[in-house]
């Protein structure tokens, strides 16, 4: 069991990737964008981050780099949800930071077995 | 583990419903001259969140529609493309379309993509446009017509990429040692041998870049990743750490050499090496074979990268890696691979079991908190109170008395904070108004501006859904026959611009929702003349203002195009106006000949509370809604006149009104059968009035509203039920029913069929 930060502007998108983790008995905490997300994450240590791209007020980009910079999140693993027409936005995220990615779409199945490789 | 992802459509259509309805929103704003980065970035986040999302949930029809969107709007996006009013207007199309298609899947029924595939096509030839190889062809969905021949198209779907890869890859690295991204089912026949062979480990050289660490990769996962595929034995190469003295905690100075069964696939091994590529230097090979070297940051051909149309060198990159690092262009294969597949399995999953959608409804955080609150004060009111019954004595009457008067303001705020959950601003019924009327106003050539105020009054969530295409109508209405051409208007000194104007506010416990226009006012002379064309009133009849403009609702007023300047203000009125009565509220018009008119809607806050006179009949207390309550009255024997059959008529004033005695209508004991000296309760609905015989009149309050179908069963001539202070049940009665029942159907009452009374 792990403690894992989903951030996702998009509502069903952070419902299935909460339900699914909570199926397999990760304890969830989900944001809606990047300054919400990074409000969760301070004072905290979140075991592994998953977050979207494109979000309001603070995209994953930034999100990563800002976690980065905080002691507790240097060597975190961070996921970015992508989807697979956006390369240039997996090596931005890489050189944010990001561990590895998501590319969606991605059923409950993948999600959980990408998970576990960072766990 | 089996997660049904069903469960999530709803908050995905609704979700979608709304992004549709932000993007429409933003598009609205737009003008060529002069773009917002921050509205179109609210554009391209809409459409990459359904496009997203439906992909996720396998909608396929609306993945690929919007990933043209998706496309177009990113190029807008990072400057390369300038935004047109044809692209707002397609996009707008877009919109529509695609909350058409969404609300098919909501009602689990076949997407109807007539409408959509024009749309992608007029996309594709604006996306093509740009590209100089390619031709537009084929405005079918899911082919990639124009993406074969050049790579650096940018309308390709994941389907497209992994097969327009492949194409690539065989056409220009054929010679490859080894193979292909063979998990695409079209991409079965491309996939060469080699991949499986089983002659020979694997010996993977592995060589982390010192920073690795920093991206959270941690060389330890990797390998433990790697020995779930099959055995592993791996070696450490440690002659490149530094002195102890100059050990960074931070930095991987190791490298491996790592040792795999020969069966395992290439692919996948590289898979588990996919996030740290650009972070390492990977070479795979066959014990004995000559080592090929793949990696690092500089030369991986990602085939989406070509979609950057800055990228003008891309389509020949390919070419250009294939003498040496084989293995390295296929590195980014498998996950491409993987997605197309991923994008055709979830999607036989979409129209399985068809079970009715649960309306929900979106709360703001803070009404939810509020209700915290209250209920944090209820429960200390209640240990307040049960403190002082566990040792009461008389002289605490009148803390008891502070408490129980505590007791009632909790629960009535309790009762506020409930009921505001249910309500919603009304610019959710507002926000399709400056669309609609960007579209009538280029329709009819007239010119229109649309003020709208009052937006954030709030209005229960139930009386906003049925409230919206009454209020269409009526804007329809002004923009179609109010407004005037602008030579008409600037004939007649008044500005060229027509302006209709939005307002909803409070009114003595109603919402009123204003619809008005500046344009040419009914006539009420024309309407008179009409309605005693069409006989719905006498030739000689007394009519007030209001009463004739009353008449632009009434069934077959008006269904022809007879008096040109008001021709269609009937058509569909009755149906206006029945919609709002079913609501409990009324319309009523004021119109100035020449300087425009005013539509008001009246309308209950909510539908779940009612006004209600309480009346009794025997041992019975009903309810009878005040609205529908024109007066009450005592029964003057020479008013009452029997007409044929068992009806009684009463008169009053002009009208003759049906007594309906109530304790007939339910089959009940009453104190009073008889109707002299009786009390009657005139009521209306649908402009016909009848008059109940009550026993007696009580208390008038506020009551809640309890289906009756949904605890019992449907009953006639009741429409709820509710309960009353002493814990009662008591019944309210449904008046239009009963006034339907009476007048045997919806004809109008003659008005001026005047029976004198015997």
């Amino acid at each position: 069991m792990a403690e894992i930060l989903i951030v996702d502007d998009s509502a069903s998108m952070r419902n299935m990737v909460t339900t699914t983790l909570q199926t397999a008995g990760h304890q969830v905490t989900d944001a809606a964008d990047g300054v919400i997300a990074l409000g969760s994450a301070k004072g905290k240590k979140f075991d592994a981050v998953v977050t979207d791209l494109n979000m309001p007020n603070m995209d994953g980009i930034e999100l990563i780099k800002q976690l980065r910079s905080l002691p507790n999140y240097k060597y975190t693993p961070i996921l970015l949800l992508t989807t697979e027409s956006s390369a240039d936005k997996k090596a931005s995220g890489k050189s944010a930071g990001a561990t590895g990615w998501l590319v969606k779409p991605f059923n409950p199945e993948k999600l959980l077995a990408t998970i576990d490789r960072v766990l | 583990m089996a997660i049904d992802l069903e469960q999530f459509h709803q908050v995905f259509f609704e979700e979608s419903l709304e992004g549709l309805e932000a993007m429409e929103h933003s598009l609205l704003e737009i003008t060529p001259d002069n773009v917002d980065p921050e509205i179109i970035n609210t554009i391209f986040r809409a459409a990459h969140s359904i496009k997203g999302g439906s992909g996720t949930f396998g909608f396929e029809q609306i993945t690929d529609f919007t990933h043209v969107l998706e496309t177009l709007l990113d190029e807008v996006r990072d400057g390369s493309r300038q935004i047109t009013d044809q692209i707002v207007d397609l996009l707008l199309k877009s919109c529509d379309c695609l909350r058409t298609m969404v609300n098919q899947l909501q009602a689990k029924q076949p997407i109807d993509d007539t409408e959509a595939r024009p749309l992608i096509a007029a996309f594709e030839a604006i996306l093509a446009g740009q590209e100089t190889a390619t031709t537009p062809t084929s405005p079918k969905t899911a082919e990639p017509a124009t993406t074969e021949s050049t790579p650096a198209t940018t309308e390709s779907s994941a389907t497209m990429n992994a097969e327009d890869y492949n194409d690539l890859v065989m056409a220009s690295v054929s010679t490859m040692l080894n193979g292909d991204n063979e998990p695409a089912g079209q991409a079965a026949s491309a996939s060469p041998s080699g991949n499986t062979d089983t002659d020979g480990r694997w010996k993977i050289h592995f060589v982390p870049e010192p920073q690795i660490l920093l991206t959270g990769n941690e060389p330890n996962r990797i390998f433990r990743e790697l020995a779930s595929l099959g055995n592993l034995s791996v070696e450490a190469d440690t002659s490149k750490l530094p002195d102890f003295e100059d050990l960074v905690v931070d930095e991987c100075h190791l490298s491996w050499t790592l040792w795999m069964d020969g069966e395992v696939d290439k692919d996948d091994i590289l898979d588990v090496f996919d996030w740290v590529l650009d972070e390492c230097k990977l070479e795979i090979s066959r014990e004995g074979e000559s080592e090929l070297s793949a990696s690092t940051t500089t030369e991986q051909p990602e085939p989406e990268s070509q979609q950057e149309p800055q990228q003008e060198q891309q389509p020949s990159e390919p070419a250009a890696v294939t003498p040496a690092p084989a293995t390295t262009t296929q590195a980014t294969t498998p996950a491409q691979a993987t997605t197309a597949t991923d994008a055709q399995q979830t999607a036989p999953s979409t129209g399985a079991s068809a079970s009715a959608s649960a309306s929900s409804i979106r709360v703001g955080i803070d009404k939810v908190d509020s209700l915290i609150n209250l209920v944090g004060e209820l429960v200390i009111t209640q240990s307040m109170l049960s403190q002082l019954s566990s040792n009461f004595e008389m002289s605490d009457i009148e803390r008891l008395n502070n408490g129980l008067e505590q007791l009632l303001q909790n629960t009535k705020e309790l009762q506020e904070s409930v009921m505001r959950i249910r309500m919603l601003p009304i610019s959710f019924a507002f926000n399709r108004f400056p669309r609609m009327i960007r579209d009538l106003a280029a329709k009819t050539g007239k010119k229109v501006n649309l003020i709208v105020n009052g937006e954030q009054t709030e209005l229960d969530k139930t009386v906003m859904e049925q409230i919206g295409d009454p209020l269409v109508h009526l804007v329809r209405n002004a923009i179609d026959h109010g407004i005037e051409p602008s030579e008409e208007r600037i004939a007649q000194g008044k500005p060229e611009d027509g302006t209709i104007t939005l307002d909803a506010y409070h009114r003595g416990g109603n919402i009123v929702v204003e619809i008005s226009d500046d344009g040419r006012g009914i006539d009420p002379e024309k309407i008179r003349t009409k309605a005693i064309e069409k006989g719905i009133i006498g030739g000689n009849e007394e009519l007030s203002k209001s009463q004739i403009y009353d008449l632009l609702f009434e069934p077959g007023f008006s269904t022809a195009a007879v008096v040109s300047d008001i021709s269609g203000r009937g058509v569909g009125m009755d149906v206006v106006r029945r919609n709002i009565k079913s609501l409990g509220g009324r319309i009523e018009v004021e119109s100035e000949l020449g300087s425009g008119s005013v539509f008001r809607v009246y309308l209950p806050l909510t539908l779940a509370i009612l006004d209600g006179q309480l009346v009794r009949v025997g041992d019975q207390t009903y309810i009878i809604p005040l609205i529908s309550i024109v007066e009450s009255l005592q029964i003057k024997p020479e008013l009452v006149n029997r007409a044929s059959g068992n009806t009684i008529l009463y008169r009053l004033r002009e009208d003759n009104v049906p007594i309906i005695p109530i304790y007939q209508e339910f089959n009940i004991d009453a104190d009073n059968k008889e109707l002299e000296n009786g009390l009657l309760v005139v009521v209306e609905s649908a402009g016909q009035k009848i008059g109940l015989l009550v026993d007696d009149l009580l208390a008038q309050q506020q009551v809640v509203i309890k289906s009756l179908e949904s605890n019992y069963k449907r009953v006639e001539g009741i429409s709820g039920a509710t309960i009353l202070g002493d814990g009662s049940v008591s019944l309210i009665i449904d008046i239009p029913g009963l006034i339907n029942r009476v007048a045997g159907g919806s004809d109008p009452i003659n008005r001026s069929n005047h029976t004198q009374a015997a």
